[in-house]
């Protein structure tokens, strides 16, 4: 191997691990304020990728009907619970965001879908879409048992892989889609060339980063969060609302699994079925970092893109077994500094 | 189990092919090519809390081995199930090795790593086809026939599947099924009470991919093709949704989850296309719904769900088998009265900068009574998990009986003689009164899975059932051998934990706030039973907040306060020592509380 192949391979490997770090981050987001292991992360992305993809054809991605109908099951929740705890006159402001607001969205899709808008507004379309679609899952999947086991909410977790996948084929096919990269340009810098996709996806992943350290250094909302990551229990007692801690972390996970998807399919074909595995890969970064640590998730999900693209180089057909075999030396090393603690509960 | 289920479970098999349709014989063969798998999810994860996502890689090396050897070799299939076995067992003692140390959630994402990696191995590899699989395996024949049909099929499936049943509920209603079920590593109590839980987790693990294994050989010969897909992620998710489904803590569940779940599909991937007029596997947004459905609204899954709703039979699963006239089981010497049997010196433990305790030394005598009091924070209960290794100290010596406790971990200390109980009850709460004192008595047993899926281990645990009868008895809860634990009051639980220490038959008995929780006329049986067993010549060691409960009974008191031993001797110098007094009331003053302590 010369050095030009290494660096191309090194570049790539990084471009898709910094796809992979930022769904690692919202994984350690995720899981440390509601203890979901969010596997099904990944749906998100292809959803987006996907919805993406069907802009660019004009036409208007179908999952928007899963987006209202799943808008006008939370509404009725909702507004029930409202209606018996007597709070009568929450309920406009229920309806406004459960319903207007992700119908809205469904409605921008549906109306500029055939006319084909900018790139960028098709890309923003997408990710309001999916964005729309992460309260509405937690509230209905997690929210009724925050308090379960974190197994219990990991197989959940799974289960709602089944079927986002499911919908994923019924709403978008088998067929597989790619769209031209957001930025087509090549910058050269001697012997190496610095693809401008891969480039946009690290600067995507810096911003996100940084966005996301202000959000939990200095707001109220994300301190709120990290405090409930710290003690939920505690966190309730002096006054915090753990569903809407968890709310707005599925907000935020979907939010930037979608941006990931839009990305993704910029430079990588992606399928209905594509986002089980990428999501797998990214709870492998984020276990680097023994899902509390940002840093060390971005650095490991980095560090699983570049195994990625080593072995498909190396030993192709085996790719994936050796990204998910490199897993258990990782959760060895965790376990060794794991104490038996009485939170041990059964299935 | 009640054997009345199965022999109507094994009547219907009886007469099932003439009743059903033949497609349905074929389901019926798949649902038990599942049950296969999915009752070893049970032992696994119902019983055992360990979480598998891998069991369809083990179906596949069990299908691989039978195919590759039986079409490349021409080895008979009877030859090749041991190979498969042995080859299985290897892999699980390998991916075992590896990934059973992971605690919590990450055993199930080690499972799902090796899982995604055997699928694209068998996918890769020249030899298997890969992804084109192999075909034309050989079909099985017995005394000179051929076992091609469907329903000969039908009832091999069914025999192997109904004895698996038989072997998990054997395995569960044992000395080795209360350790399975004891919590392993999640909880300090199981290593504290002997359980070797590494070990136990290996035997169930390895068994459990024995039981899929099976599974496979039986798939490659009945569908005469492998290939790679059914051995994937998705599959091993499938089974595990069908224990969830069934109900992970019952055997019966497995079998009821394996139905329901492939009737089911197998219904939808024909109604689906029907309506919607698409073909495509859309029966998984079905099942993730209806696992949220369970995992919302009946954790448990469906048997255990509906049996709550049957009355509840009088008596229970264990009580039966106890009986009266077997031979109780042999019990240690006890030592010398007035020797010195432990010896802690210098004990010190730091955690970061703090010195929970520092270098606090003293000795218990064989045959006395001794308290370690002090106010909250003094070091008494990490003194506990240091006397009985379940942390480790930081410097210090310890010995008992003459011999060095230095460096053993809490089942080491166990085994030799020193038992304790828990400040917190720790008491299983899915298992009975019974169940959970006979597991105290697991060291004075011997028998392991084997023998408890061949039954062959009755005698025995008649002896340690009978044993932990009268323990309960003689804690003065003779009658509630069939609760669940977790039904009782604080203080009855206590009282199970000590008969349940007292179960393991113990040289020394630590005994860790044991008459918290419990009313006035509670306290007084307790101390008529503590003051008993010193009698007999048991030694004990308490920590105790209740001043009147620890002075009129113990011999003599060490006090600490802020991890250094402050005072040791009799109760009544104690009572005046002016330090002690001080550590309680931040002064000294005339009256002492002690004499008049609530």
């Amino acid at each position: 191997m010369d050095t030009q192949i290494f660096s191309i391979l090194l570049e790539d490997g990084i471009a898709s691990g910094a796809i992979y770090a930022l769904l690692a981050l919202t994984m350690v987001l995720v899981f440390a304020t509601t203890r979901i292991l969010f596997v099904s992360q990944g749906e998100f992305v292809t959803f987006s990728g996907l919805s993406f993809a069907s802009f660019q054809l004009g036409i208007a991605p179908q999952i928007v009907w899963l987006l209202a109908v799943l808008a006008l099951v939370v509404t009725a929740l909702e507004v029930v619970s409202a209606l018996r705890l007597g709070q009568g006159k929450r309920v406009p402001w229920l309806v406004a965001i459960h319903l207007a607001l992700p119908l809205a969205v469904v409605g921008a899709c549906l109306w500029l879908a055939p006319l084909k808008p900018p790139v960028l507004v098709q890309a923003a379309l997408s990710v309001a879409l999916v964005t729309a679609l992460g309260p509405a899952v937690y509230r209905l999947a997690f929210e009724p048992v925050a308090n379960a086991s974190v197994r219990t909410l990991f197989v959940i977790a799974i289960a709602l892989h089944f079927i986002l996948q499911g919908f994923g084929l019924l709403f978008f096919g088998a067929e597989g889609y790619r769209v031209d990269p957001l930025i087509d340009l090549d910058v050269s810098l001697g012997a190496t060339v610095l693809k401008g996709q891969a480039m946009l996806v690290l600067a995507t992943l810096a911003v996100l980063t940084a966005a996301l350290y202000v959000f939990f250094e200095y707001t109220l909302l994300g301190k709120a969060l990290r405090a409930t990551a710290i003690n939920r229990i505690g966190a309730r007692i002096v006054g915090i609302k753990t569903p809407l801690a968890g709310r707005i972390a599925f907000t935020m996970s979907a939010f930037i699994g979608a941006i990931a998807g839009i990305l993704a399919v910029g430079s990588t074909t992606l399928y209905y079925d594509s986002g089980f595995l990428i999501g797998l890969k990214a709870v492998l970064g984020a276990i680097c970092g023994a899902m509390l640590s940002y840093p060390l998730a971005i650095a490991g999900a980095i560090g699983v893109g570049i195994l990625e693209t080593f072995s498909a180089f190396w030993v192709s057909a085996y790719t994936e077994a050796v990204v998910f075999s490199a897993l258990i030396p990782v959760l060895l090393w965790l376990s060794l500094y794991a104490m038996p603690s009485e939170e041990g509960q059964e299935l | 189990m009640s054997v009345r289920a199965l022999i109507v479970a094994a009547a219907l098999l009886l007469i099932g092919p003439w009743l059903l349709p033949p497609f349905y014989i074929t389901l019926a063969n798949y649902v038990g090519l599942a049950s296969i798998v999915v009752l070893g999810l049970v032992l696994l994860g119902g019983a055992g809390g360990l979480m598998s996502f891998g069991q369809a890689a083990f179906v596949g090396i069990g299908a691989y081995t039978t195919a590759y050897l039986s079409i490349a070799y021409n080895l008979s299939p009877w030859l090749s199930l041991f190979v498969g076995l042995a080859v299985t067992g290897g892999a699980a003692l390998l991916l075992g090795a590896l990934t059973l140390r992971l605690t919590g959630h990450y055993l199930p994402i080690g499972t799902l790593g090796w899982s995604v990696s055997i699928y694209y191995v068998f996918a890769n590899i020249e030899a298997l086809g890969k992804h084109d699989g192999l075909s034309d395996i050989p079909p099985l024949t017995a005394f000179g026939f051929s076992l091609q049909s469907s329903n000969a099929f039908f009832y091999l499936i069914w025999i192997v599947a109904l004895l698996a049943l038989v072997s998990i509920n054997n395995i569960l209603d044992s000395r080795f099924g209360r350790a399975v079920r004891s919590g392993g590593r999640t909880t300090p109590m199981a290593e504290a009470l002997g359980v070797n839980t590494a070990r136990v987790s290996m035997t169930i693990f390895i068994y459990c991919a024995l039981l899929a294994s099976v599974s496979g050989w039986l798939y490659a010969h009945f569908m005469r093709f492998v290939n790679p897909t059914p051995f994937g992620l998705g599959t091993s998710i499938e089974y595990f949704f069908m224990a969830v489904i069934g109900g992970a803590t019952s055997a019966w569940g497995a079998i009821v989850g394996a139905g329901f779940y492939i009737i089911g599909k197998q219904w939808l991937q024909t109604l689906i296309p029907a309506f919607t007029g698409r073909v495509g596997q859309y029966d998984v947004i079905v099942f993730g719904l209806i696992v949220i459905a369970i995992l919302h609204y009946a954790r448990q899954g469906l048997v255990p769900s509906l049996a709550l709703l049957l009355p509840r039979k009088a008596g229970g699963r264990v009580a039966h088998h106890v009986v009266g006239s077997a031979e109780p089981l042999a019990h240690r010497d006890k030592p010398q009265p007035g020797t010195k049997l432990l010896q802690i010196d210098r004990m010190e433990k730091r955690f970061g900068g703090l010195a929970a305790v520092n270098g606090v030394s003293f000795d218990i005598q064989a045959g006395e009574i001794m308290a370690l009091i002090g106010p909250n924070g003094a070091g008494k209960t990490t003194m506990f998990n240091l006397i009985t290794g379940v942390i480790p100290k930081t410097a210090g010596r310890i010995s008992f009986a003459g011999h060095s406790l230095d460096g053993l971990g809490s089942r080491q200390v166990m085994e030799r003689g020193i038992t304790r109980t828990f400040q917190h009850a720790l008491l299983r709460p899915h298992m009975s009164v019974l169940e959970n004192v006979a597991l105290g008595a697991h060291t004075r047993g011997r028998s392991g899975l084997i023998a408890a899926a061949l039954r062959l281990e009755r005698k025995e645990e008649a002896r340690l059932l009978a044993e932990a009868k009268k323990q309960l008895e003689r804690v003065g809860l003779g009658d509630q051998f069939d609760a669940a634990a977790d039904s009782l009051p604080l203080g009855k639980q206590r009282l199970i934990e000590i008969a349940r220490a007292l179960a393991s038959d113990p040289l020394l008995l630590l005994l860790d706030e044991p008459a918290a929780g419990l009313r006035y006329e509670e306290k007084v049986a307790l101390a008529k039973l503590l003051d008993n067993l010193r009698t007999e010549g048991m030694t004990l060691l308490l920590v105790e907040h209740d001043m009147d409960f620890v002075m009129n009974l113990v011999d003599r008191v060490v006090v600490m306060d802020f991890g250094e031993k402050i005072a040791e001797g009799k109760p009544d110098e104690i009572q005046t020592n002016p330090k002690v007094i001080e550590a309680y009331l931040g002064s000294v003053d005339e009256c002492s509380p002690l004499k008049h302590a609530v």
